[in-house]
């Protein structure tokens, strides 16, 4: 139609312009639309893109001419500038006009500023240096008495403004918010909105006029408000309680047809989403009779914000009708909606996706991709073991169609969720399905696809299930696919994909009966010779073939590859068939080195390298200058000037033996590491060449061969092919049945779908399971909160105590008292420890960060209650009683440990019985975490226990002789761990549950989990230089690295002191610009640390006996020195 | 709203509105990409795209398509109402509006779009107040009117 109307136009060029409203001077009107216009129709009337790119570099060379040409009035300049955005919008450079886009927007009158703030918003964007040009424009516009030039200013600040000169603009902005005009007062508010986005601490300051322009009498204005308390009650929701009234009222007015702002009722039910009132939706629920978009936009809010506050029958029931609507309704886009419905509340509700099981099986098979797309990720939440067939299968359909990355990307990630990534319970039903399911994966999803999804695959292959033979069976079918699809001929395979094939043809040929590892290896051998292969796969694939070679007889191919690669310009590959050629020398070796199916257990490398020191030893004796590691090197270049002055323990350089333990631990991995750098640092290729380390030499030197076990396993393995090829997925042997009947049958087909794809979705499923346990918590959380402000009262009690506060403890529960009291509080705290300290005068206790740590744990307590106006809090006489108990008991029990620094009790769990909090006590030799259950409920507790989960990196012990047997009611008991740390890391979580029986023998199971950090387990080393300099040396495991230091602690010293402070590290002495500290990781693993400061860098050393810990260290050290 | 744009049904681009800072060539890519994408779209079929971690909402409205891209806690819905009630603003503006009075008069376009959306919310509700603050803007080219709006 377009082309018509283009033709009718270029015959009669002048008629659209008497369409144009707003009259003026027809003159210049036509003087300046002929030049845009000649401009745009030379252009249209073009054909080929060449040609365009002539006219418009030509149209910008004249362009360039006249705006700088002197005489160019700002007239010309105005329409010189519309030229140059269409310019620009066809994507060619303009940015010679951007000044005078700004000069425009500065020196014309109304209407070419107009035009000027228009170029200058289209062209720049907010950190464009020449921005800085216009604040003073704006500044002086915002201050005119012109409305209109106010306006422009103010729009085009909330477009683009730099953020640093805000303060600029700020002051003039803010008086505009009780300008007279509602127009400017909506514009400021939107500026102000803009600034909030970008720069949120520079409006701290005016959060109280927001609430001002909420209560606007100007509609406009109130929604434009509404913009910035979605985006702050987003970012903080608690912070704004008080507000719901007014969002209900205009909800209100809303609702009763007062207000017409139609289009921000999706923001007010956003912001309504935190703290809803349920009442107000139900209106909204039913009004919603017309078919328009707003009403339907606002009903899909509505069914969103049902399912995500706290739920309630009769609104569910609603919503679920409203999503049947969407779903069945004929128009696409609302379809799509429904959907998307359904797959926000599947989980909760899958009884609803099975009412509508036959639309989304329609849905499967739309034309439009993107509904499928939908209907696959509904389904994708609903997978259980029953349907997972079916649903990967339409997945896989829908994969092999679609082209886009992004898509492939996802789609694939979401099919290894289902089966790989998910590997404490994959879906997938037999061993054929799995593989095949996985190659097509592979084969689609290819390079693109994560990287832990084929590193979990493998992972899956080589740790398996609990049965061993099944795991077999596995891996057996794997390397037959994979034969099978090597086989093909001219296929490409991604390289992913293949390096995968070759890892697991490595490893598990052997169980092979019919295939010889020498036709592997041909196999192996020929895909290298592929050019298409990449050079990393090759690495691969050349693992793969020196972990064959000695269970081959014949080696013709080996020795034909060794030949080939080490003449390779390939500097890795040519290094892999080095070592190949030598252990292939000695094929006895090769087989210690290279067992069969070992590629799970854990290898401890020898990081220092000592069974090396005889060689270096040697070497040193031969007058060969001492090894230096990288930066050692690198920091002596640095003070070259001073050569002469070594290090500070250099004295004890020669005491040691050799220097050649100074090697840095990643050093013996050095080779391979580089080798393989371009393989991600994929565990398998990195665990095939330690496994040549470790076999050959271990700490007590030359290790003695282990035993292969080939054979014992392989033998029951082998299995017809036709009957995995049965199994084969139900789904397509059902196709290929239907396609022969007849058209009525269709429907039963789908209706079979249907059924294979809901089984397990009934009421009794685990889905539903899973949904009930959603409820369950939901309906805890009102009540939570109530016990929480219990808990933060007996922890205010406990601090009591430890400072005999106790007057405190019978603190009249009154709000408004409790409120500013616990602020109080808040602060005392803080007092008191800091007394204990002082009174208690233990050295362990300076040394560790006070102040910090209970900050943490206490202030949080009062802001639980800044909140608290919607809820009164009266709690029962009894309880006061057992607050008063409890805190005697307790601090019977806080004498014996206050000695230790601990810190402030932690309420982790509760319910109407019980109330958990928990501490942790930093003794010198382990970490006590303290748990003492509350028995809140007027009934004695028969048999409380407590369980703390196994982790991997802890060691949690009982400590005895502070458990009673029975819990009184209202009272409190206590139970100690001690916690030893097995493996460092950076924060783990504790997790248990405590058990308990009550009078009526129902018995209940509450879990609980606590966060426990590196720094738990750090205690100051104390020991003297000399000892440092001795230990210094004995460490192999270093790690190096420079740190930037804020202004404030630019000192060595006070850089030091934050490290005693935060991380408990011992200074054992400062010279010069040099400090030494020590640490230990509890039990007993001591950490070195140097420091050396040069300008604003601090260069840190650790070194240490464990080979993890100085690169934990490191990281809590960069915390820290960034951190403040 | 992370950007608007409107391009004819040749692929060409017609008005581009960027509410987030992107640099010149991540603006043609995505350009590019979308035009290419969105065109290839059958008319039945349905007006959201899931693109990239963006929503995308686009209506065709005659050979012009309204292209907008949100996220992903927006609201589909009430984009497509946003970008109709722009077309209607066009509309009623240049009195039955067609591709060609965007293409000759694109800056008006922009004018109208600034007093409709800002920073990517919507300002105003009301069609009549937008249209009453661009008419307002575009008689001051009459000189008389100056003194008329001073206050």
């Amino acid at each position: 139609m377009s082309d018509i109307v283009e033709k009718t136009l270029t015959a009669l060029p002048g008629l659209f312009l008497q369409n144009q409203p707003g009259g003026g001077p027809a003159a210049a009107k036509a003087s300046f639309s002929s030049r845009l216009g000649s401009l745009v129709r030379g252009i249209t009337a073009l054909t080929s893109k060449h040609e365009e790119e002539k006219l418009i570099q030509q149209e910008l060379s004249s362009l360039k001419a006249t705006v700088s040409a002197p005489t160019t009035t700002l007239k010309m300049m105005k329409e010189c500038m519309v030229r140059l955005i269409y310019c620009e919008m066809l994507g060619y450079d303009a940015s010679f006009g951007y000044i005078h886009a700004i000069k425009l927007a500065q020196q014309g009158n109304l209407l070419e500023k107009r035009v000027g703030y228009l170029a200058v918003s289209l062209f720049l964007h907010e950190s464009h240096e020449l921005l800085l040009l216009l604040v003073n424009t704006v500044v002086k516009d915002l201050q005119s008495t012109n409305l209109v030039e106010v306006c422009m200013a103010l729009t085009v600040v909330s477009q683009i403004f730099p953020r640093e000169m805000i303060p600029a603009v700020l002051p003039l902005i803010e008086d505009k918010l009780q300008h007279s005009k509602e127009i400017i007062r909506r514009k400021a508010v939107l500026a102000l909105y803009k600034f909030h986005l970008i720069a949120p601490n520079q409006v701290q300051h005016i959060h109280i006029k927001f609430r001002k322009a909420l209560c606007d009498r100007d509609v406009g204005v109130m929604a434009a408000s509404l913009h910035i308390y979605l985006r702050m009650i987003k970012e903080n929701s608690s912070g704004y309680k008080d507000l719901t009234g007014s969002f209900v009222t205009i909800l209100k007015q809303v609702v009763g047809g007062k207000l017409p702002v139609d289009f921000n009722y999706h923001i007010l039910l956003q912001v309504l989403q935190k703290y809803i009132l349920l009442l107000y939706l139900t209106m909204i629920l039913t009004i919603s009779a017309i078919f328009i978009f707003l009403s339907l936009a606002i009903l899909f809010e509505c069914v969103h914000t049902v399912y995500s506050i706290y739920p309630k029958s009769e609104l569910l029931e609603k919503a679920a009708k409203c999503i049947g609507k969407f779903v069945l309704s004929p128009k696409i886009n609302l379809k799509y909606l429904g959907l998307k419905a359904l797959t926000y509340v599947i989980q909760q509700d899958p009884t609803l996706a099975l009412q509508h099981q036959m639309t989304i099986i329609e849905c499967l098979d739309h034309p439009d991709p993107i509904i499928k797309r939908e209907t696959l990720e509904l389904l994708y939440r609903i997978t259980n073991a029953q349907n997972v067939t079916v649903i990967v299968q339409k997945m896989l359909e829908y994969l092999h169609q679609s082209k886009e990355e992004y898509v492939i990307v996802n789609l694939v990630g979401k099919i290894a969720d289902v089966l790989v990534l998910n590997t404490v319970d994959t879906y997938a039903p037999d061993n054929a399905w799995f593989i095949q399911t996985m190659n097509a994966v592979f084969s689609v999803g290819g390079d693109v696809m994560h990287p832990d999804i084929p590193n979990n695959f493998l992972r899956l292959l080589a740790e398996g299930f609990d049965d061993e033979t099944e795991d077999q069976q596995l891996r057996l079918y794997a390397v037959q696919s994979y034969l099978t699809l090597l086989d093909m001929e001219n296929v490409i395979y991604p390289q992913r994909f293949l390096q995968v094939m070759s890892w697991v043809l490595g490893e598990y040929s052997y169980l092979l009966d019919k295939e010889t590892p020498a036709e592997v290896i041909a196999k192996l051998y020929r895909l290298l010779m592929n050019d298409s292969v990449s050079s990393e796969t090759k690495t691969w694939l050349i693992a793969a073939v020196t972990k064959l070679t000695p269970q081959a007889h014949s080696s013709d191919t080996v020795e034909r590859l060794i030949h080939e690669f080490t003449i390779s310009l390939d500097t890795c590959m040519r290094q892999h068939a080095f070592e190949l050629k030598h252990l292939h020398e000695n094929v006895e070796l090769m087989k210690s080195l290279l067992p069969v199916d070992r590629s799970c257990e854990d290898l401890a490398v020898d990081a220092s390298l000592s069974f090396l020191d005889g060689f270096v030893a040697e070497g040193l004796s031969q007058g060969a200058a001492p090894y230096k590691p990288h930066h050692q090197r690198q920091e002596e270049k640095l003070s070259q000037e001073k050569v002469l002055n070594f290090e500070p323990y250099g004295l004890s350089f020669s005491s040691s033996g050799f220097t050649g333990r100074q090697s840095p631990a990643g050093i013996s991995l050095g080779s391979d590491i580089s080798g393989n750098s371009a393989e991600t640092g994929l565990k398998e290729t990195n665990s095939l060449k330690l496994e040549g380390i470790k076999k050959l030499w271990g700490k007590e030197g030359y290790l003695p061969k282990k035993e292969s076990k080939t054979g014992d396993e392989s033998g029951a393995l082998p299995i017809p092919q036709e009957s995995i090829m049965e199994n084969v997925d139900q789904a397509i042997t059902k196709k290929d049945q239907s396609q022969v009947l007849t058209q009525s049958k269709e429907e039963k087909e789908k209706q079979l779908l249907a059924s294979s794809l809901f089984v397990g979705l009934g009421s009794e499923s685990t889905v539903n399971l899973l949904g009930k346990a959603d409820t369950v918590s939901h309906k805890f959380r009102r009540k939570s909160k109530v016990k929480e402000a219990k808990s933060g009262e007996t922890t205010s009690t406990h601090n009591m105590t430890c400072s005999s506060f106790s007057s405190l403890s019978n603190v009249a529960y009154e709000d408004d008292y409790y409120l500013n009291t616990l602020h109080d509080r808040g602060d005392k705290e803080l007092k008191t420890f800091s007394l204990n300290s002082e009174l208690l005068d233990s050295e362990s206790l300076t040394e560790l960060p006070l102040v910090e740590k209970f900050s943490n744990c206490s202030l949080s307590t009062p802001s639980l209650f800044a909140d608290n106006s919607m809820e009164i809090f009266h709690p029962p006489k009894s309880t006061a009683a057992s607050v008063a108990k409890e805190s005697s008991l307790a601090s019977s029990f806080l004498e014996e440990t206050t000695e230790y620094i601990h810190s402030n009790a932690m309420e982790i769990c509760n319910n109407e019985t019980i109330s958990v909090s928990s501490y942790k006590i930093w003794k010198d030799d382990c970490l006590l975490m303290v748990w003492s259950v509350t028995n809140k409920s007027g009934l004695e507790l028969k048999s409380a226990n407590l369980e703390i989960f196994p982790a991997e990196n802890f060691k949690v012990t009982e400590q005895p002789g502070c458990c009673l047997p029975v819990t009184e009611a209202e009272s409190t008991r206590s139970f100690q761990y001690s916690v030893q740390i097995e493996k460092p890391f950076t924060e783990e979580i504790l997790s248990g549950f405590i058990s308990y029986h009550m009078m009526d023998t129902h018995s209940a199971q509450l879990e609980f989990s606590v966060n426990l950090s590196l720094l738990d387990f750090i205690r100051p080393l104390k020991i003297s230089s000399e000892d440092f300099g001795k230990l210094w040396l004995s460490f192999a495991n270093d790690v190096k690295q420079n740190v930037k230091m804020s202004e404030s602690q630019a000192a060595l010293p006070s850089a030091l002191k934050t490290l005693q402070q935060k991380l408990r590290l011992h200074i054992i002495e400062i010279i010069g610009n040099e400090g030494l500290l020590a640490c230990q990781l509890l039990p007993s693993i001591p950490c070195l640390l140097h420091c050396r400061v040069y300008a604003d860098v601090l260069a840190l050393w650790f070194r240490s006996s464990c080979s993890t810990l100085p690169d934990y260290l490191l990281y809590q050290c960069q915390k820290v020195m960034e951190g403040s | 709203m992370q950007f608007m744009l409107l391009f004819s049904r040749q692929g060409k681009l017609r008005l581009q509105k960027w509410y987030v800072p992107l640099s010149d060539k991540e603006k043609k890519k995505i350009t590019r990409e979308l035009v290419q994408t969105v065109l290839a779209r059958k008319p039945k079929m349905c007006s959201f795209l899931e693109w990239r971690d963006l929503k995308i909402v686009y209506k065709r409205y005659a050979s012009l398509y309204f292209c907008c891209a949100i996220e992903d806690q927006d609201n589909e819905l009430i984009t497509l109402e946003i970008i109709h009630r722009y077309v209607e603003l066009l509309d009623k503006y240049f009195g039955s509006v067609c591709e060609l009075d965007i293409i000759f008069n694109f800056e008006k376009a922009y004018f109208i779009l600034d007093e409709f959306l800002l920073g990517g919310e919507v300002q105003e509700t009301s069609k009549k107040n937008v249209l009453k603050a661009i008419e307002q803007a575009d008689l001051l080219q009459e000189p008389w009117m100056h003194s008329v709006l001073r206050e």
